[in-house]
């Protein structure tokens, strides 16, 4: 058979390099779809079967157990760690005077006196009065006799204590402040450098301004949650006086930080792939740089920018070291941008290198990764479906 | 120049330059007012550059220099006190690409109007039928003001890029080959347009098309080099140019 279309022999480092990539795609998607399942099944440890009612004894079981020695065998009365046993608590007994002296006491305390579990002042043995209210007995019952769900969606964030209490709702309080103060002072921001840099600086500046920004987003975060723990904090509290050094406003202005160089990126190269002829014809027209920017570029450009905005807004809300470092990281449940504030990413962060292995509290952080995954899915869905197809067409006609 | 006609641009030792580069050597010439006129040349002779000088649009290029003497109604448009913005009003300009604005329908010729005034809906309305008749798409395009601009063919973009063009009122409308992606039939509709348009503008038309320029233009320039050759009426151009080189681009003998 003479086949004019006959596979013709191929170059063998082409071969191998098709299938490499092939492997190497597959893999990382495979990956990525790991890390799901892992997070979830971790996360499920919460519902599944009776776990509900297994889960939080065991864990505390296992607080207990893994606690130091002297918390299972001391009295409260006679807490002397050397005197009573010196062999078993050496670290104590050769440096008595050590500042850490008081958290073994004050795991001993909570231990043997169910009533005020969370409060203790080793100097009188009493809780202060003024935060007294914190925390009552009626608290301790109520605990005991909450349904997981009904924790869950309580007001309060108490993972340690004699009853943990796992209320997410000051976390999302708190990721809902400092992200929506991110993105108003970062999304804005953004736009307009990526507006100034496309259509109103002169080439030189450009040149400067493009890569500075964009080094930013390479910027550690940690430095970023540095400098907004020690200037920024200060200016934010000498301009409004709050009480509170560390606050969500402190945050939002360290994420935006984060988040800036992001939306700047993505929305300038959006800008600049507008064709440039769209803007020869509005300034044809007698229009201003600036009405042609607004009014023809910027909607041109709509697509892009938004998924400039919502990229940022993923950022914002999956950023941990600055929310750590810059919000107060208190889980308050409060709207008031004054207040400290701890966002779900930063729970996770702080509390998962303590966390007791495949205690309730574990279970938990997992369910709050599970719910970051599932709010940047929604916000990638709300981007197709949504801004795709409605937003757009309201921006270009219908 | 015959009698009768008014100018309304004139070109006075105009010199034009990219960084280093000389586009334009030493132009002279005077536009006459409600008239077609009409430049042809090989690519690159800088009848487009010229077109663009008109109103200004090269000032957007980096590093071009000009010298001598632009002149439209009496005034240099490179005078220090010219607001380019004011004088880009007064001159409409359609592009060989037709630029549709990513807007509706409805949207792209009200653009212009809505710049620096506020006007009711009903006078807007009035100026989008008025500049959609006058460019011959009113009836294509009266039922669907509000869809999309990108939606239509590329003669309606073309002929919607007219309309806004005119629906600002301005007194000269320059062309840059604005037929050179359209099919004869769409060809055929903007050269009627372009007919009737010239009672009221003064019209400037760059073409590569010989033929147009011979079917609707009234007065016609030979630019070879960046230098004007020739600038004469058309009939005068077509049957017994004065230079050699009008006549050998005329008759196909090169470019």
């Amino acid at each position: 058979m003479n086949n004019p279309f006959r596979t013709t022999r191929r170059n063998t480092g082409e071969l191998i390099a098709e299938w490499s990539i092939r492997a190497v795609a597959s893999l990382s998607i495979i990956v990525i779809f790991l890390i799901f399942v892992f997070v979830f099944r971790e996360a499920s440890t919460l519902f599944l079967g009776d776990s509900d009612e297994a889960t939080p004894q065991s864990a505390q079981v296992s607080q207990q157990d893994s606690a130091p020695p002297t918390a299972s065998t001391s009295e409260p009365e006679v807490y002397n760690p050397e005197a009573e046993e010196p062999e078993v608590y050496n670290p104590v007994a050769e440096a008595p005077s050590s500042g850490e002296e008081g958290a073994p006491g004050e795991f001993i305390y909570i231990a043997t006196n169910p009533a005020y579990p969370h409060i203790y002042n080793p100097s009188t043995g009493l809780i202060p009065p003024d935060i007294d209210a914190a925390s009552t007995e009626e608290d301790v019952v109520l605990g005991d006799t909450l349904s997981f769900t009904e924790n869950f969606f309580s007001s309060t964030w108490q993972p340690v204590g004699e009853v943990p209490k796992f209320g997410i709702v000051p976390l999302l309080i708190g990721t809902a402040k400092t992200t929506l103060i991110a993105i108003l002072i970062g999304a804005p921001l953004g736009i307009l450098a990526a507006l100034f840099v496309a259509f109103f600086a002169k080439p030189w500046i450009r040149e400067i301004v493009k890569p500075g920004i964009e080094l930013l987003a390479g910027f550690p975060s940690v430095v970023i949650g540095f400098f907004c723990l020690v200037s920024v904090a200060s200016w934010v509290q000498d301009i409004t006086g709050v009480p509170y050094r560390l606050n969500a406003i402190v945050g939002g202005i360290g994420l935006s930080l984060a988040v800036i160089p992001i939306v700047f990126s993505i929305a300038e190269d959006a800008l600049s792939a507008v064709p440039k002829t769209l803007r020869e014809a509005s300034l044809a027209l007698g229009s201003t740089e600036w009405q042609t920017a607004y009014r023809v570029m910027l909607p041109a450009a709509a697509p892009g920018v938004f998924a400039a905005v919502l990229l940022g807004i993923g950022r914002a809300f999956g950023e941990t070291m600055i929310a750590i470092m810059a919000t107060g990281n208190a889980p308050l449940s409060t709207f008031s941008p004054f207040e400290p504030a701890r966002t779900v990413a930063a729970t996770i962060g702080s509390e998962m290198g303590e966390v007791v292995w495949g205690s309730e509290h574990y279970g938990v952080l997992f369910l709050l990764g599970v719910l970051l995954f599932v709010f940047s899915f929604g916000l990638n869905a709300i981007t197709e479906l949504y801004v795709k197809t409605r937003f757009i067409k309201r921006f270009q006609g219908k | 120049m015959a009698k009768d006609l008014q100018p309304k641009i004139e070109a006075h030792d105009f010199n034009f330059f990219y960084g280093q580069k000389q586009a334009l050597f030493d132009i002279n010439l005077t536009i006459p007012e409600r008239r077609v006129t009409a430049f042809i040349g090989p690519s690159g002779c800088g009848k487009s550059t010229f077109l663009r000088s008109i109103n200004r649009m090269n000032d957007l290029i980096e590093g071009t220099v000009i010298n001598g003497q632009m002149v439209v109604d009496g005034t240099n448009v490179y005078d220090k006190e010219v607001d380019v913005v004011t004088l880009r009003r007064r001159i409409g300009m359609v592009f060989q690409k037709s630029i549709p604005f990513p807007k509706s329908i409805y949207e792209n010729i009200t653009y212009g109007l809505t710049l620096n005034e506020s006007r009711t809906k009903a006078e807007l309305d009035e100026i989008v039928e008025f500049s959609l008749r006058r460019s011959a798409l009113w009836d294509e395009v009266k039922d669907r003001l509000n869809h999309s601009a990108l939606g239509m063919s590329g003669g309606q973009q073309q002929r919607l890029c007219i309309a806004r063009a005119i629906a600002i009122n301005p007194e000269i409308l320059l062309m840059d080959e604005p037929c050179s992606a359209l099919d004869p039939i769409s060809t055929a509709k903007v050269e009627e347009l372009i007919d009737e348009l010239k009672d009221t503008y003064t019209i400037v038309l760059v073409t590569h098309n010989m033929q147009q320029a011979g079917r609707v233009s009234d007065f016609t320039g030979f630019f070879l080099m960046g230098s004007l050759i020739e600038f004469d009426r058309t009939r005068t151009i077509f049957t017994s140019p004065s230079k050699k080189e009008t006549e050998d681009y005329i008759t196909g003998r090169f470019g």
